[in-house]
């Protein structure tokens, strides 16, 4: 189909990922990789190229600034030779690194983690080793929140990512780290992170995203699968850190089965213009989704988090809070939605976007939702944007405290109780510190 | 020596003046009290010299050891040594006493330097032993559901660490029961020394039971009418305002 036959409004815009690139990718790709896992990329590129771009007119996009959806100008960027700064201040059982999209360093630091099953590994390892694990988790669940077209674009040109697998019954002590750096102006990475916990397992991953230099114009299409089985308790921590001109989009995926307890925490600090999309599938009985957030958007930034919580069975619990702190001219957008099944009877759903305004000419938008099909359900949603009281900001003033570190002592005021549902002192310690950057800058 | 120098101030809130026309000056060591009815503008000029951004001065200058402090920003001013113990402190939900008062300390560091944590928590608690506050106190969030007591000792507290030239308070009394009031006055009074200089703005002499002042001014309709010794509060909380009141109607006869 050609492109004219289109109407022009929702012409499909494939940017610089024309069908020679692709095939470009798909030539630098090492050999041995499981043919299902190619035909699906093929699958996904067509998905891609025949994909329309948002436009105004779709719900899923409201609010959201299309005109800097560009996917012009990147391209897979060059391997990178210098060590990237891989350290968040926290102690860690295992730490891969990947740079410009491939492993750059691989280690295992608690010396008993492989010798309990547990993996930590590239996906490309992980499609040779253990392709049925791969083939059955890595983006099997659908896109629904807007970004189909981008979910197909990093399948496509996917070229690694990590891969954490615990077994059935091991508890892992100290976190994970995952450290995914972009370098170079147009660059286009795309990083995924794909982790199965094992019944009644015990894990807490660290994905950490940055670019090398502030300034460079990127690209990254990411996305995670996240997946609890039976009794497991997983602890996820992203922190977006992406350059203040970068363009990315997240997609997460998070399944949670019996009884496990899935509590995700993502922090965004980078990019010119971040889409973040999360959904949540509760799954069966027992089962508990913990999803937070923690925004400080500055400048022109835009941070647009869109949320799904689904119920597919009774007794399944889901806890949203999305926190933005909006500095100078910064966008946020926040849509959320509740779907509860019509089997899903005992329900507790609750969701809240909370907004501090720190400046005048900052704007938060909140768009939360309920779908409920049960009549035994306990779901609440809502959300408030605050602004600074004027008598509030004199009496941090009088104290010798200047704008910008009373803006600060009043983000980290308003992040508290959401840094705090973090078991981890450390990691708690860790998030202050990297939070601490951006009011540096 | 510091001295803090008001000099024939005139402050407007729109197009309302409040102050009319004050003039004081306050040296390192004194403690000035400000007496009179309510409305008569003690509260404005407390907050005016803090750097409060609603009032506007029309005519006059405050003088920090001889420099103007007028073009400065509160923050400014409050690393200049200014102090202001507010009638009603604000609330700072989810922010810890310890974590505000160290910004506020950090503020006061040179660009760059880092506060040295050990160094300030010994500090804190030393103060917080002097003025007999619990350590617990240091966790809660400033000023969050605090009586009016804590709110007050909370101040106190606060001007403690941040060593001030000059403290203006502004009717810390109010709101206060005498046994409140007693531990307040006394934090006051353990504060007092040769390098800092007091403002009290009361509407009651009782407070001037527990700290007793150097001078006491009486300000009436935008200016200090009456200027005297502690006597002065005696003698005002013996005759009333209406005494104020009618000598000077008698004055501008």
């Amino acid at each position: 189909m050609s492109a004219s036959t289109l109407p022009s409004s929702r012409s499909a815009t494939a940017g610089a990922f024309t069908a020679e690139a692709f095939q470009a990718h798909l030539a630098s790709l090492p050999a041995g990789l499981p043919a299902w896992w190619i035909e699906r990329k093929r699958a996904a590129y067509e998905r891609f190229a025949s994909a329309p771009m948002p436009v105004r007119t779709d719900e899923a996009w409201r609010f959201s600034n299309l005109s800097g959806l560009t996917l012009d100008g990147f391209a897979p960027p060059p391997s990178v030779t210098a060590t990237p700064q891989a350290s968040i201040g926290i102690r860690k059982s295992a730490r891969l690194v990947f740079a410009n999209g491939r492993l750059f360093s691989r280690e295992i630091l608690d010396p008993h983690l492989e010798a309990r099953g547990v993996i930590v590994d590239t996906l490309q390892q992980a499609l040779l080793r253990h392709p049925e694990l791969v083939r059955e988790h890595l983006l099997a669940q659908p896109s629904r929140l807007g970004s189909a077209k981008f979910s197909a674009l990093h399948e496509a040109f996917l070229v690694d990512g990590a891969f954490i697998h615990v077994p059935r019954g091991v508890e892992v002590e100290l976190p994970i780290g995952i450290f995914t750096y972009a370098s170079g102006t147009g660059a286009a990475v795309f990083p995924h992170t794909l982790i199965v916990a094992g019944e009644n397992s015990r894990v807490t991953v660290v994905d950490y995203f940055g670019s090398t230099n502030e300034q460079e114009v990127q690209l990254a299409v990411g996305a995670n699968d996240l997946y609890a089985s039976h009794g497991a308790q997983l602890t996820y921590v992203g922190k977006q850190d992406w350059s203040h001109q970068a363009l990315s989009f997240q997609s997460n995926s998070t399944v949670v089965r019996r009884d496990a307890r899935v509590q995700s925490l993502n922090l965004h600090l980078g990019a010119r213009q971040a889409r973040h999309e999360s959904l949540s599938q509760l799954q069966a009985p027992g089962a508990f989704s913990e999803m937070l957030a923690l925004t400080v958007a500055h400048d022109d930034q835009e941070f647009d988090q869109r949320t799904l919580q689904i119920h597919q069975a009774p007794n399944t619990k889901s806890d949203l809070l999305y926190k933005n702190a909006l500095l100078e001219r910064s966008r946020t957008i926040f849509s959320g939605l509740i779907i509860v099944d019509p089997d899903a009877q005992k329900t507790d759903a609750y969701q809240s976007n909370r907004n501090l305004m720190l400046s005048d000419d900052a704007e938060a938008n909140s768009l939360p939702g309920l779908e409920i099909q049960a009549n035994d359900v306990r779901c609440t949603h809502g959300a408030t944007t605050s602004r600074i009281d004027p008598e509030q900001e004199f009496y941090l003033q009088s104290r010798g405290i200047d704008k910008s570190a009373a803006d600060e002592l009043l983000t980290f005021g308003f992040f508290e109780d959401v840094l705090n549902r973090l078991s981890s002192d450390e990691l708690h310690v860790a998030l202050r510190n990297l939070i601490q950057t951006k009011f540096k800058r | 020596m510091s001295s803090l120098v008001i000099q024939d101030l005139h402050v407007s809130i729109g197009d309302k003046e409040i102050v009319k026309g004050l003039s004081l000056t306050i040296r390192s060591g004194e403690v000035h009290a400000i007496m009179g009815p309510n409305g008569t503008g003690k509260s404005t000029l407390a907050k005016v010299a803090a750097g409060h951004p609603d009032y506007t001065v029309t005519k006059g200058d405050i003088l920090l050891d001889g420099a103007s402090i007028l073009e400065k920003e509160a923050d400014e001013r409050a690393r200049a040594g200014l102090f202001l113990a507010f009638q009603y402190p604000s609330e700072i939900p989810g922010v810890s006493i310890a974590n505000f008062l160290r910004a506020a300390v950090q503020a006061r560091l040179p660009e760059g330097e880092e506060i040295d944590a050990t160094a300030y928590y010994k500090r804190l608690y030393a103060k917080m032993d002097m003025l007999k506050i619990d350590r617990k106190f240091t966790s809660r969030a400033v000023n969050e559901g605090f009586s009016g007591g804590e709110k007050k000792r909370c101040e106190i507290l606060q001007m403690a660490m941040l060593e001030p030239k000059f403290a203006l308070m502004d009717e810390t009394d109010s709101g206060l029961d005498i046994d409140a009031l007693r531990i307040v006055a006394e934090g006051v009074n353990a504060l007092r020394g040769p390098n800092l200089g007091v403002l009290l703005i009361t509407h009651y002499q009782r407070l001037l039971n527990y700290i007793v002042p150097d001078f006491v001014h009486v300000m009436y309709d935008g200016r200090i009418v009456k200027s005297g010794d502690k006597s002065l509060a005696l003698e005002l909380e013996a005759k009333g305002y209406d005494w104020v009141k009618k000598e000077l109607a008698l004055a501008n006869a």
